[in-house]
């Protein structure tokens, strides 16, 4: 219950806490709305020297969308300032199925995506979103595209000097629509399995597909081959479920205490129908 | 090595030392003798310790008192007013709420939250919103009729009626 | 009755008369709840106080070849460290052995207050610092260097009595506690070997966490001036724990400690032990020169150092006859109890469990034998119902079975079957009574088909086929779950325990004191122990009914053995029926004092007085009346005394009850299952029960909400889940599932009420009933949902995968 002593940061400003990073590296760890990195502290099975509160840097809040379309969410936009947001209604519901009230209020955008959790929902509709995340250090600001930021369990493309201060994602195609659908893993409210998908219709065709899911890969990945089953499909139920097969191609599939790799195996695919059903307005 | 954290709890200025490890739960328990917000679990899960920020439910075992500086905290212990019970506090006496208590200072704090963004919840809309509290003793049942209680009685002014006869 | 009974020295009504009794009121120790002036232990703040923390075992099984504290000594702000080798107190007591004195060898084996030579069980204590800040504390742990020699483990039940399994304690052969035998062995097998039908089956009642919302935690208080103990706790039984920690554990004299349990924030068993930690902080406060210690656990240590429940492996036969008459029922259960005894450990699966196995039913025949085993896992004991929701479950399945078997519904099955009306008093051949010294006990009354037929009719039962149908056009399979249960609560008489041994542990008596000041308030004592009960209303409302005053003229002690009558504390859901029933009698007590001081006031004759409420009259002459506050101003007095009255009125009773009651009921759960994904919905909850005379309805509905909720909790999410090494993998809130609001559905509740004969309240009970019951409704359910693929039996909990996991192998797919 008692984090191990660590020293204590707060910058006012974001070129502070990226000089803070630059001078304690790997030392230190960020701390946005504290919902990750806190429970890890208290039970002690992570620790740290240093914690640099970037909790106020008002400059990476909010949700702020482009006239083309697109949408950029700063960093420390928390789930409940999303839900506020003018942000897409699908994307609305699945974060509203996150955690609960307390964790929404708390937890950021942001501190989600940058921990990775294997079994968070967040990184799945990003991936199904497309687009990229904003990363700053005080060398500069560089930015990694949703598809190549995920590289394993609590691991990302993220260096230790680096502050994700915002993702940014395009304007989704004519016509799309996304949809999130999961199944709990009871205890925790983690996902045992979730699937989030955008798909676009054009000429009766599946014109546009991306489906990213979590819980089941040690970290959140894309269903390239869901995606390149339906493309140019009809989209209807038999071209779902046959795509839908491909849901854990290539993956190695997590197996715990809660569900093994045969049943999240299983379940990505039963749970990919289900969002491209939904996607596609069924 | 100590932080200075100035802060408003139950609408009375705070200031206080604590080490930058210290949690909001235990400053407000320890430093502030504000026992009334309890500690059940220590994975974020069980919402005992929820209170409100700045108008919104959080779990005060899962912030630290430092990033509390500055804010403006509501602990179970400020939710009466002049003596006069909250209109959920009133629901949750009336509705046999509660049994042991202990989860019950954290389920009204995070029924504060709902009842501050929906006037008319529905009992869907009531669980979802105290799924991060858990209660062991009641299964829930008089905790949703207490809350769709105190709902009914903010929207209409009126005060319970129904349940326990006293 | 054969059995004298007390109740015929009490006001011998069953049936609630106009009052307080029977009301709803709201309940008296909310406002504090729920204004935050609860005061729970780790509330409590005293002038000097010091903080332990407990440094646990990270293995399952192994010795220990050295501990070196001087790191931790060297830590800021340590005042003590402290091992095994330092502490001069016995290991904790074993309070109720298995079958006790008659003859069933138990290979008693129970913790140390710190582990000296080896390790049994992740989390067993092992070294302790004492610290300025509970912080300070947390860091000294770590830098204990502990050298260890790993031993191979063993955590299931089953596998631990066979050949080749590591072995835990050199007297426990196969690491068997006992084998406790009951019931007719012979004529059981007679009735299975010559049965038209028999059906066979493997369950297994897992293992659960309890789970109390506060953990729990002690302050010990070492009082160098007058070299007593005090001891705050958050616990079910002070008194108990006195005389355990006193004369067992420490060798203190008992009336040196005082043991204080403040406002309990749940226990469902957990809290009636007497635990190392209780030993550990009267050991460290003496230490430190005096200063008070306090040690709350964490949710983490929780999880491995209080109480696990349930932990069985049993396998049943069931017998009888295509017409549905059952001949017999056998079983043999292997009762996990874990790395070392807690203090009633083996009293669950046997008494509480075996001799139960034929809940309400008519079965000539039953025989049930459980091995009780040692393990490489926390210490099993008593857990919300303790060994009877594993009986309900093994019987309701059990009779389910059967119903499959022969293609009768389960509820023609249980009405064919059950006990009739006029059978009370019943000794059942599970071996409830066994008569010694021709003492026997009862199951003292039931009426089980109008609760199962008003359970039926509340859930549309009639109408079933038709909602599966509906529900299979949207995907889901609906299924219905009967069960059908009896409890025993207030496990008695002292003299039946006593002569069948079966141990002092057990719940027997209460007591209660009442005085009234001088201005007519009441101040009611107990022996009882609330932990979220509402002891502090419903005590009062029996105190009120009985004298006749308002209920706001009552205030309920209880929970310090200093002042308090001792009692055994709060649990088998006896508090209403032994302890009310001692307030009761005290209350007559007091009455009678009142009456004989009435007449003294008005001149008349004892016998001439009548007692109406509070007024004290003449027969014949109403206008001659004194009130009970008048009474109680002038014999508080003491100024005119009759011949040989001492002043002030203040009577102390201890009851007895003559035996136990029996609550029944029905319940009906209704469940969808997702068919591809294997999730299970809970969509209807009915339950019909029967817990006598209610003191306070409003009280006794909250009872069975969370009752049912943990019973269902068992049934769908919850599970202890080690590794093969002894690890709980299910270590922390984050991996062990307890029930939330959103995946409940409101509970449909309904009665029948048959007071109990047996105490003067005619309650009998209603703590632990809804877990008892629902566990098995909501496996009914799932069971009956599936049973379209083929599938009889699952064992619990009905997780997601092991729901698709069997829905696959039935389809013939690859799971």
């Amino acid at each position: 219950m008692i984090p191990a002593a660590f020293a204590y940061h707060r910058p006012q400003s974001l070129g502070d806490a990226l000089a803070l990073l630059s001078e304690h590296g790997a030392a230190a760890k960020l701390l946005a709305g504290g919902h990750s990195l806190l429970p890890l502290l208290r039970l002690r099975v992570a620790s740290t020297e240093r914690i640099v509160d970037i909790g106020r840097l008002g400059e990476l809040k909010g949700v702020r969308p482009g006239a083309d379309g697109s949408l950029e969410i700063g960093g420390l936009t928390t789930y409940s300032e999303l839900l506020a947001g003018a942000t897409m209604p699908w994307v609305k519901e699945a974060v509203e199925g996150i955690g609960d009230v307390q964790v929404r209020n708390r937890g950021t955008v942001g501190g989600a995506i940058a921990h990775a959790d294997p079994a968070s929902d967040l990184p799945a509709i990003a991936l199904a979103l497309g687009g990229e995340i904003v990363l700053q250090s005080s060398s500069g600001t560089r930015t990694v595209p949703v598809d190549e930021f995920f590289l394993g369990p609590f691991e990302t493309a993220i260096r230790s000097d680096e502050i994700l201060t915002s993702i940014r994602f395009p304007a989704q195609p004519e016509g799309a629509t996304g949809a999130y659908r999961r199944i709990d893993q009871p205890a925790s409210g983690y996902s045992l399995v979730g699937v989030a998908a955008v798909a676009a219709m054009a000429d009766g065709r599946v014109g546009h597909l991306r489906v990213g899911v979590t819980g089941v890969g040690e970290a959140a990945y894309r269903a390239r081959g869901v995606e390149s089953a339906m493309g140019g499909s009809d989209g209807g139920t038999e071209a779902v479920a046959a795509a839908a097969e491909h849901a854990v191609d290539g993956m190695e599939v997590n197996s715990d205490i809660h569900a093994d790799a045969a049943y999240r195996s299983a379940m990505a695919r039963v749970i990919t129908i289900r969002a491209l059903e939904a996607a596609l307005g069924r | 090595m100590t932080e200075h954290v100035s802060l408003t709890v139950n609408g009375i200025g705070r200031e206080v030392d604590v080490e930058p490890r210290r949690l909001l739960v235990q400053l407000l328990r320890e430093e502030l003798d504000l026992t009334g917000t309890h500690v059940g679990c220590d994975t974020s899960q069980c919402g005992a310790c929820t209170v409100t920020m700045d108008g919104r439910a959080v779990k005060s075992c899962t912030v630290l008192a430092v990033q509390a500086d500055g804010a403006n905290v509501t602990t179970i212990e400020g939710v009466a007013k002049a003596g006069a019970m909250h209109p959920l506090q009133s629901a949750f006496w009336e509705k046999h709420g509660l049994q042991c208590g202990f989860c019950t200072p954290g389920m009204i704090m995070a029924a504060m939250d709902l009842l501050d963004r929906v006037s008319d919840p529905s009992d869907e809309e009531i669980r979802h919103a105290i799924e991060g509290n858990i209660c062991r003793c009641t299964g829930y049942h008089n905790i949703v009729l207490a809350i769709r209680e105190a709902a009914r009685t903010l929207r209409t002014g009126e005060t319970a009626s129904a349940g326990g006869v006293s | 009755m054969t059995a004298e009974t007390e109740a015929d020295v009490l006001t011998a009504e069953t049936q609630v008369s106009a009052g307080p009794v029977g009301q709803s009121l709201k309940r008296r120790e909310d406002p504090r709840f729920i204004t935050g002036e609860g005061n729970y232990l780790d509330d409590i703040k005293l002038a000097g106080m010091s903080h332990l923390a407990i440094l646990r075992s990270p293995y399952a099984h192994a010795r220990i070849t050295s501990i070196d504290t001087s790191g931790a000594k060297a830590m800021p702000g340590v005042l003590a460290v402290i091992v095994g080798a330092d502490i001069p107190y016995n290991p904790l007591p074993m309070a109720w052995p298995a079958g006790g004195s008659s003859g069933v060898q138990n290979n008693v084996n129970t913790p140390r207050v710190l582990a000296t030579d080896d390790v049994k069980w992740t989390g067993e204590g092992v070294a302790a610092v004492v610290a300025e800040t509970p912080e300070q504390a947390a860091d000294a742990l770590e830098a204990i260097q502990v050298d260890w020699e790993p031993l191979p483990a063993v955590v299931d039940a089953e596998k631990a009595t066979k050949e080749g399994a590591p072995q835990l304690h050199e007297n426990a052969p196969n690491n068997v506690v006992f084998v406790w035998k009951v019931g007719d062995e012979s004529g059981t097998a007679a009735a299975i070997d010559s049965a038209e039908v028999v059906v066979r089956q493997r369950l297994v009642n897992q293992r659960l966490i309890p789970n109390p919302l506060e953990v729990r935690g002690d302050i010990g208080w070492y009082n160098p001036g007058t070299d007593e103990y005090t001891i705050w706790m958050s616990s079910q039984t002070p008194h108990i724990q006195r005389l355990l920690l006193g004369a067992f554990v420490t060798g203190i004299p008992e009336h040196k400690i005082r043991c204080i349990s403040p406002d309990v924030g749940g226990a469902f068993g957990t809290k009636i032990f007497c635990y190392a930690d209780m030993a550990l902080v009267m050991f460290a406060s003496k230490l430190v020169g005096g200063r008070p210690v306090k040690w709350v656990e964490t949710r983490r240590e929780s999880y491995q150092s209080t109480i696990h429940g349930r932990d069985h492996i049993s396998y049943l036969e069931i017998a009888g006859s295509r017409d549905g008459t059952i001949a017999g029922l056998r079983v043999k259960t292997y009762a996990n109890l874990g790395g070392r005894l807690s203090t009633i450990g083996p009293g669950i699966p046997t008494t509480l469990y075996g001799r139960v196995l034929a809940g309400c039913y008519k079965f000539p025949n039953v025989f049930c034998e459980v091995t009780g085993v040692y393990t490489n896992t926390t210490f099993v004991d008593a857990y919300r119902g303790a060994g009877r929701p594993e009986a309900t479950y093994v019987v309701e399945r059990a009779m389910d079975l059967f119903a499959d078997e022969i293609g009768m519904d389960p509820a023609e099955i249980r009405r064919r079957n059950f006990l009739p009306p006029d059978s009370f008093p019943y000794d059942n051949p599970s071996g409830l009574g066994t008569a010694v010294n021709g003492e026997k006990i009862y199951i003292d009354s039931g009426n089980y088909e109008p609760a199962l037929d008003k359970a039926l009719a509340m859930a549309g039962y009639a109408d079933m086929a038709s909602t599966k149908a509906e529900a299979r056009t949207r995907g889901k399979l609906l299924g219905v779950g009967l069960s059908s249960y009896i409890e025993v609560c207030g496990v008695a008489p002292s003299k039946w325990i006593g002569a069948v041994g079966e141990g002092w542990g057990a719940a027997m008596w209460e007591s209660a004191n009442i005085r009234i000041h001088l201005t007519g308030k009441i101040i009611l004592t107990i022996g009882t122990q609330p932990q979220g009960q509402g002891h502090e209303t419903t005590f009062s409302q029996i105190v009120a009914q009985e004298l006749g005053v308002p209920v706001e003229d009552v205030i309920v002690q209880h929970s310090d053995t200093k002042g308090a009558p001792f009692g055994y504390g709060s649990y088998g859901s006896r508090t209403a029926s032994v302890g009310g029933s001692a307030a009761i009698k005290a209350a007559g007590k007091v009455r009678e004092k009142a009456r004989r001081y009435a007449a003294h006031m008005l001149e008349a004759s004892p016998d001439d007085i009548e007692v109406d409420g509070a007024t004290y009259s003449v027969r014949g002459s109403p206008d001659k009346k004194k009130t009970l506050q008048e009474i109680s101003f002038a014999i508080g007095l003491g100024f005119s005394l009759p011949e040989g009255m001492e002043p002030y009125l203040d009577e102390t009773a201890y009851y007895d009850t003559p035996n136990c009651t029996w609550p029944f009921g029905t319940h009906v759960a209704i469940v969808e299952i997702d068919d591809e994904t294997g999730v299970v919905d809970l969509v209807r909850y009915i339950a019909v029960d029967d817990v006598g005379n209610k003191i306070n309805p409003m009280i006794v509905d909250g009872q069975l909400h969370g009752g049912i909720a943990q019973g269902v909790g068992q049934a769908l999410w919850e599970g202890a889940v080690y590794d093969d090494n002894g690890q709980l993998l299910s270590g922390t809130m984050m991996d062990y599932a307890l029930p939330r609001a959103s995946w409940l559905p409101m509970f449909e509740l309904d009665e029948t009420v048959t007071p109990s004969p047996v105490n003067p309240l005619g309650a009998k009970g209603v703590g632990e009933a809804g877990a008892i019951a629902s566990t098995a409704a909501v496996a009914n359910a799932v069971i009956d949902a599936l049973s379209p693929l083929g599938i009889r039996h699952l064992d619990m909990p009905y997780t997601a995968q092991t729901v698709w996991r069997a829905m696959s192998q039935a389809k013939g797919g690859q799971a």
